[in-house]
Parts: C-alpha cells; structure tokens; sequence
C-alpha cells in the first residue's frame, strides 16, 4: 500500500531491539489496517443477516456499480479536506453534469460532437472549469470554501434542472455511453467453463447454474496479485541495500498472503460472473494514481504540508494559492466523472442525479480518517470508508431496512469512526 | 504612605527554563511604579504572576495585597480585588461597540436580558474620565489604537480598579497619543490611584514615574526613587551582565559583500498609510554574521520577511542585490531559489508542519532535492534528513517523530535543517534561540559558527543583547523601522545599543 507508512527504525539493530521493532511494526500496521478489518467485518455481518446475498457475484458486480462515484469523487474530495478546505458542490456538479452529457448526445444532435467519447472528454474539461472557477475565489480570495461551494451547490443544481427541463429526465443514453457504468470488460482470451450449466427439458440453460470463468479477469488479477508482491519486495530490498531495517520478513509475507488471498478471491468473483466491472477498472487506476501522487510526488507532499499548516508551507516557498486551485480544478473533474457515472448507470440524466451525495463523500473521507483541520488523511483510508458507506446501503437495502433507519445508521457509523478516531490520537 | 502591594520571593519555574528567581516588588499607594528589564527579563511573567493568569500553587512566594495575603485563582480573583492588568494586545472584540466590549462579561443585565440604557450611561461617564469624546455605541474597530488604549482603560475603571498595571502601554501610540495617556495617569495618581508601568522606554519614565524596579534574568537587580532615577543608571542596571563563554569562539573569514539590501520601504498591509519600514540599508559579507538590534515592535521581524518573498506588508519599494546583482525576492519561491532562507521568529506558527514528522519538514523547502521528475526518492529524502538529524543534533527517537512532540530547541533545529537543506547563500534567522534552553542555545550557536566558516551570510536578528554581541561580527540597531546605528561587534556593547535605541527615540519624536 505505502512504501513508508511503517516507519521502521534505521541504522544497525542490535538483536535485543529486533521484537521491539516487531512489535511496534505490527501495532502501527494494526492502526492502518484497521478500516480495512472494520470493512471485512461489516461485510462478513451483511453476509449473515442477508443470508449469503452479499458476497453473490452477482451483488458485488452491483455493490460496485451502485458506489463507484461516491468513491471517484472521494478521491478529490481527500485532496481538498487534506488541504484543509470542503467542497459542498460535488452532488450538484455531477447531476448538472450528466444533465450537459445527456442533453449533448440525446437532445442537441451535434453530430460528431455527440459521439459518447468526445461528450465525457468535453465534460471533464467543463468539470474541471467549474472547479477552476470555484477554487479561484477560495485560492486568491480567500472566501471560505464552505461557502463558495455552498454557493455552486445551489447554482448547479438549478441549472442542472433547468437544462433538464424541470422535473423531467433526459434519454435513453446511447448504449455505448452506458457502458461506463455497467459495462464489464470484454473476454479476449475467452470464458473457461469449469461445470457446464445444467439444462433444463425445455433444453434451455438454467440461469446462474454451471461455472464459467471470465478468464481476462483471471489474467489480470494475477497479474496485479504478482505486482503487488513484486514491487513489495523490491521496495524491501532497496530499504535493505541502502542499510535501513525493513519491517520484518513474516510479517511482510502475511501482509502480502492475506492481501492477495482477498484480492483473488474478489477477482474469483467478478470472474464467476461477466467479468470485471468496466467502471471498477476506471477506479482501480485512479485509486492507484492519487495513492501515487500523495505518496510519492512532490504536488502531493505540498498538500499536506499546505493542510498541516498553510502558513509554514508559504514560508516554504510553496505557492499555496495554486495549489488550492488545482486542488479544486482536481476535484472539478472528479465530480465531472462521478456526473458521467451515475448518467451512465441510470441510462437517462435525471435532475435529482446526485443529490446529496456530496455528504456520503464527505463522510467517506472522514470515515476513512482524514482530519476535519487538514493536513491528515489517506487515500486507502478514503476509499475503503467509500466502500464502508457503500456496504452498508447495499446491505441495508437488502435486509430490506427502510431508507430513513439508513440514514440513522450512515450517521452513527460516521460519528462512531470519527470519535473512535480522535480518541486513538489523544491517547497516542 | 503605606505599602499597597507587596510581592515576596516570586519564583517561577517553566519547563527548562527559570523564568522568575526570588523577585521582590513592593509598590506604596498611590504612586507610579515603573518596572523595566530587557525583552524577557520576566515583566510580563511577572505580572501575570501578580493578575492570577498563572494560578496560585504553579510558582512560588507570596503575594500580599492591601496588608491581605492573595492566592488567585485566575484573573476573576484578582480583579475583584481591584487588581486590573491592561495587556500589551489590546483585548477589545472590534466589530462591538466601546460600550459593549467594556461590559463584556459584566453587562447590566436582568435575568439575561442587557440594559442598555444603563450601559450606555454607565460608559458615557466613563470615557468622560478618560477623556475620550466618542459614542458608546461607535464599533472598536472604527476608533484608533490610541483611542482604543483609552477603552481599555476605561474597562478597568469600570472593575472598581485600585491597581492598575500597564503592559507597555504606548508601544504602539504615536507620541500625541503616548503623552495624553501619560498625562491621563498622572490624572489618576492625583485622584489617589496606584499603577505599575511596565516600559523600556526611559524618557516617559522620567517623566511619570515615582519608582523604578528593575528586573533582570528573571531577578530583582534594584528599586530606585525619583531622586535617583537617570538614564545611565537604568541602563547599566537593566544590563550588567557578564559575559561568560556561553558562546562557541570563532575565527571570522569576512568576504566581499554578498548580500544587499537599498532603501526598503515597507506599509502596514492593513492601516495602509503607516510606514512600517523606512528606507532601510544594510549589507552582508561572505562569511559574516550580521545581527539586527533592537526593541520588540522596532520592525525588525517585518523588515525580514517582507524581504523574504513579500511575506508581510504592502507597498514595498527597494532594492535586493545578491553579490551586486539586483535579484527579483518578490515571492518565496524565487527568493529560496536566489539562496536567501528566513528562519522564522515563532516556529510553531510559521515554521513547522506540527503535525508531520522530522523528515518531511526537513525536506519542505527543497523538495526538488531528493526527487526525479516530480518522484519523490524514498531512500534519498531517509538519508538526507538522518543526514540533517546528526548535523544539528535533533534528539528523536527516529525521523519519524512527529515534530509537534519536540522540545522548542529541537524543533528550532528541524527549521534550521529545513533550510540548510536549501542550501542558501544568505541565511535570516529571526530571533533563533527564543524560548530555548541554555544547551540548545550553544548548539544553535555552534551552527551558525559553521555556517558562517562555510562563507554564507548569516543575519541575526535578536532581542537578546548579550546574543548578539556574543555571536555577530557587526550588529545593526533599528527602532521604530530605520537603522538607527551600526557598530563592529567588538566595540558594541549593551549599553552603546540601548544608547542608539533610546536616542533614536528621541530623534524619531
């Protein structure tokens, strides 16, 4: 996950340190992994009380398609808490913005400027003005964000309406358009058909028997399963080469074994199905470019630094006014993408597209441990509290528990994780 | 006369640090009693002490009040005793009325519901006494600072006061304004009142005050009457100390100049018309080390960083040569990557990501140091700040320690870390041992010794006297924004300082 996250001790250990720094690796990593125990156990609770629903392929296949944008748009919203700032204008943008997707491919009739590609492309570019736009205000004028995204949640949810023409919807979507959502990602080595599907008299098959893998699938998580394993050790050695104690080795296998295990069993999954779900391929790179650029580039070292403490980062000679906008021009495009997302999964833009969902963002954020002041926060930590939320809607809905008592539980949970958090920090 | 106040054996202890060691204060009623001393001989601490900010039971000695002996609990006990304290920062909410802030907390009220009328009358004879001619109702924010230290005083009238103390009270009046408050309270002396000024500025002394005490190191060094009150005395008084090897020796290698600054002017970024920096020059040689003297409010901090990357101020105008050529400093960025580096005066506030650890404050200003196309090198930045960490002897359990969990010396380390990393040719530190512990001093010390035998250019800008004639080569005096003096370090001597200081004074009135 993070080639420094454990911080181990360095220079020459001495054998009488060796279970000490064993210890304290394994308490730090405890810390870290606890959100990703939290999710397991939600959803081995979910398993039970909907009586094995949850883990069917076929509900993940879903489970990813219904919270695939709270999670794209988590992702900019960490770089925007992070940075000490809150955008409220997230929901807003997407809906406003699968309404322009919709109205370009459906409505306008522009020709080639209608073709599915180049709409997503103009959007994100639009999303990524509306960010520039709000971001300019907060970065050079220093008006809170709180407000001026308060302001862009009400300016583009009326628009969004507008464009929509009131209350009505805008489709179908082409079905190109929709594939975003709830597309899977063509078999190009061809299915495996491990049990043949049983056959009824009529001669017909009988739906979700017999076991066919999707075997790209397959390919591509071992291939993320070897990757995975290999650039860990290659991250060890390298500590190890340049004198630095790396965690130690057992501990590193069995962090390595139970996150591949997880991972080939998800893969098994969607596999046992139609595939990987086109949109969980989307986040997956994105997961891993934002967990790249926060903790290994210089831009994403300056946002810390930035929400740590703003004042000492402009003493540092970082220009902090920028980077707040590229922070929200960042956001802009998330949410532009979460818009062409939820468009894609209803197949029609509808003008409630979105609403509210820059609270289920938020609360993923913070779920996953980012700090309200800034300056703390993971993007693991933001997706895995995006797929908390997530596990819990789709749970919930399927023990059939009422959308309102939903709401009370999201609400708990949110309030548990952030107590559960601070009081972890004032005892550390 | 009989003694209203008397102060037995004050000891105060911060962590690391003594900051009161035994002092004596004893003030008769009804006279004007100054207290001087040095930037952090302990006036302030001190006062607090006597106004219950540190709470009876966290020092040690005996406070006895009108023949009574007092153990405040906080500033409530002392004030119902009529002991008010009028802080150096004005503590007035300025977006309410006069009447409102100087009946915060103490509003006339039934059962919560204020009475204005009464307030508004009750302030009205108030500012009469204190010689203020404006509306209860006009907003703080729309009065100036002169007038504001009226409202203040106003406030603690209102506390049935009969001890009044006063924190440096014209550090920020211009002079009409300083003597109509020195007037005003030799008013109140008239009237029978008793108060204790604390200033460094010796002419308004002379003028007002019945007894000086002079504090130094935390100590009472002694208490003069009117008769024997002069200039010299208090001088030598407030800084006989001698000078022992608390300081590393050093063999001085002076270069050609390297750093120059010409005529920098600089305004106040929000009461636009008040020059806080006029036309200063200065310059610094390759391997020199330049100290900056002065009184706190002199403008030194806001001359350093409105030349580092336009940090404070606006309007400002000049000139920055580095090595005779005239460079562009008007943003961080471009003055880091010229090679000037500003430590900064308050490091928590302005140096540090608290929350991060020692390693990546460490490599802040120079990420471009120990990365590749924007990638961070892991190893490089481990090696680098390990690196730093054994040059500058930051004591940590590892890199990884959080920066917030550091003592002060440490910390001030990791800045200075920061900035080595930078690597500059000219190095500003902004008040580099403040609030730091006697071994961490020397250190500090150590390493702008080796610094400046590396041949950088080192400011140094202290409130600490003994500091700068210990670890400069040549030391500038400023007040009230203008250099108002330049000596070789070895003919300065604290009270050659003090001397432009107070002069200056006199010249800038």
């Amino acid at each position: 996950m993070s080639t420094e996250s454990a911080p181990a001790p360095q220079g020459n250990v001495t054998d009488e340190q060796r279970p000490r720094i064993a210890v304290s690796a394994l308490t730090t990593n405890l810390r870290e992994y606890g959100l990703i125990i939290a999710l397991i156990v939600i959803m081995l609770f979910f398993q039970f009380t909907t009586s094995g629903t949850l883990f069917k392929p076929v509900n993940l296949s879903n489970l990813v398609q219904q919270n695939s944008f709270i999670i794209v748009m988590a992702l900019g919203m960490l770089l925007v808490i992070v940075s000490g700032y809150i955008d409220l204008s997230v929901g807003s943008v997407a809906g406003f913005i699968g309404a322009l997707a919709a109205n370009m491919m459906v409505i306008w009739q522009l020709g080639p400027l209608s073709n599915p590609l180049v709409v997503s492309i103009v959007c994100l570019v639009v999303g990524g003005l509306i960010g520039a736009a709000q971001g300019y205000w907060i970065a050079y004028h220093r008006i809170p964000s709180f407000i001026v995204t308060l302001a862009g949640m009400l300016i583009f949810r009326g628009i969004c309406q507008a464009l929509l023409g009131g209350g009505s919807s805008v489709g179908p979507l082409p079905d190109d358009f929709k594939m975003l959502s709830s597309g899977f990602i063509p078999d190009v080595i061809g299915p495996l058909t491990l049990i043949p599907p049983t056959v009824n008299a009529a001669g017909k098959t009988i739906m979700g028997s017999g076991l066919t893998l999707h075997m790209t699938t397959i390919v591509l998580g071992l291939i993320a399963v070897v990757a995975y394993a290999y650039f860990g050790l290659r991250t060890r050695r390298k500590r190890e080469r340049h004198g630095y104690e790396a965690e130690p080795f057992p501990l590193f296998v069995i962090k390595t074994l139970v996150a591949s295990a997880l991972a080939l069993f998800l893969v098994y999954e969607f596999a046992s199905y139609r595939g990987l779900p086109v949109v969980l391929l989307v986040m997956g790179v994105l997961i891993s470019l934002f967990v790249f650029v926060t903790k290994r580039m210089t831009i994403g070292r300056r946002i810390y630094a930035m929400g740590g403490n703003p004042k000492a980062a402009q003493l540092s000679g970082i220009n902090t006014e920028r980077l707040t906008l590229l922070v929200f021009i960042n956001m802009g495009v998330l949410s532009a993408l979460g818009g062409l997302i939820i468009a894609a999964r209803l197949g029609q833009a509808v003008p409630a597209a979105g609403l509210g969902s820059e609270l289920d963002v938020i609360a993923a954020v913070f779920i996953g441990g980012a700090s309200a002041m800034g300056g703390v926060g993971q993007v693991i930590g933001a997706v895995v509290g995006g797929f908390i939320m997530g596990v819990m809607n789709n749970g919930m809905s399927i023990m059939g528990v009422n959308v309102d008592w939903q709401q009370v539980v999201k609400g708990l949970v949110l309030l548990g994780a952030v107590i559960f958090d601070v009081y972890n920090k004032n005892k550390a | 006369m009989t003694t209203i106040l008397e102060m037995r054996d004050i000891t105060k202890t911060f962590p690391g640090v003594k900051a009161l060691s035994n002092v004596n204060l004893s003030v008769e009623e009804g006279e004007i009693h100054a207290v001087v001393g040095e930037n952090g001989a302990g006036k302030s601490t001190l006062m607090k002490v006597l106004s219950g900010v540190y709470p009876s039971g966290t020092y040690d000695g005996q406070i006895i009040f009108q023949g009574q002996e007092c153990q405040f609990k906080g500033i409530q006990d002392s004030e119902h005793k009529g002991i008010v304290i009028i802080h150096q920062e004005l503590a007035l909410v300025p977006m309410l009325s006069i009447a409102e802030n100087i009946f915060l907390g103490n509003e006339h009220a039934r059962y919560g519901v204020i009475d204005w009328n009464a307030n508004e009358a009750r302030t009205a004879a108030l500012l009469k006494k204190v010689g203020l001619k404006e509306d209860p109702k006009t907003l703080i924010t729309n009065i100036g600072v002169g007038k504001q230290q009226l409202v203040e005083i106003a406030k603690a009238l209102s506390k049935e006061v009969k001890l009044l103390i006063l924190d440096e009270p014209t550090a920020s009046l211009s002079e009409k304004d300083s003597q109509a408050l020195l007037d005003l309270l030799l008013e109140f002396k008239r009237q029978g009142m008793t108060s204790i000024l604390i200033s460094h500025k010796l002419n308004e002394i002379n003028r007002v005050a019945d007894k000086v005490t002079v504090i130094r190191d935390g100590r009472t060094i002694e208490t003069l009457a009117k008769k024997d009150i002069s200039e010299d005395r208090i001088i030598t008084s407030m800084v006989g100390r001698s000078l022992d090897d608390r300081y590393p020796p050093r063999e001085p290698h002076i270069g050609e100049v390297v750093f120059e600054v010409k005529n920098w002017s600089v305004y106040h970024p929000i009461h636009a018309e008040r020059q806080v920096i006029k036309g200063i020059n200065i310059n610094v040689r390759k391997g020199e080390v330049v100290g900056i003297a002065g009184l706190m409010g002199a403008g030194r901090t806001e001359f350093a960083m409105s030349l580092f990357g336009r940090s404070y101020g606006r309007r400002i105008t000049g000139e920055v040569l580095l090595k005779g050529k005239p460079v562009d400093v008007s943003s961080v960025s471009k003055a880091v990557q010229h090679g000037i580096a500003y430590v900064t005066e308050d490091r928590k506030t302005y140096g540090l990501n608290l929350i991060d650890h020692i390693k990546h404050n460490i490599t802040l200003a120079n990420l471009g140091g120990v990365s590749r196309h924007s990638v961070i090198d892991d190893m490089r930045e481990l090696a680098v700040a390990n690196d730093y960490r054994k040059k500058t002897n930051i004591r940590a359990s590892s890199v990884y320690q959080l920066t917030g969990n550091l003592s002060g010396g440490n910390q001030q380390k990791v800045v200075l870390s920061k900035w080595l990393f930078a690597d500059p040719e000219v190095l500003i530190l902004d008040e580099p041992t403040r609030g730091i512990d006697v071994g961490a001093k020397y250190e500090i010390y150590t390493i702008i010794a080796r610094l400046a035998s590396e041949g950088k250019a080192i400011v140094v800008i202290s409130s600490e006297m003994p500091e700068l004639l210990g670890i400069t080569d040549r030391i500038y005096v400023m007040n009230e924004g203008r250099i108002v003096g330049e000596m070789p370090a070895a003919d300065a001597s604290q009270e050659k300082i003090m001397r432009a200081i107070v002069r200056g004074e006199g010249k800038a009135a």
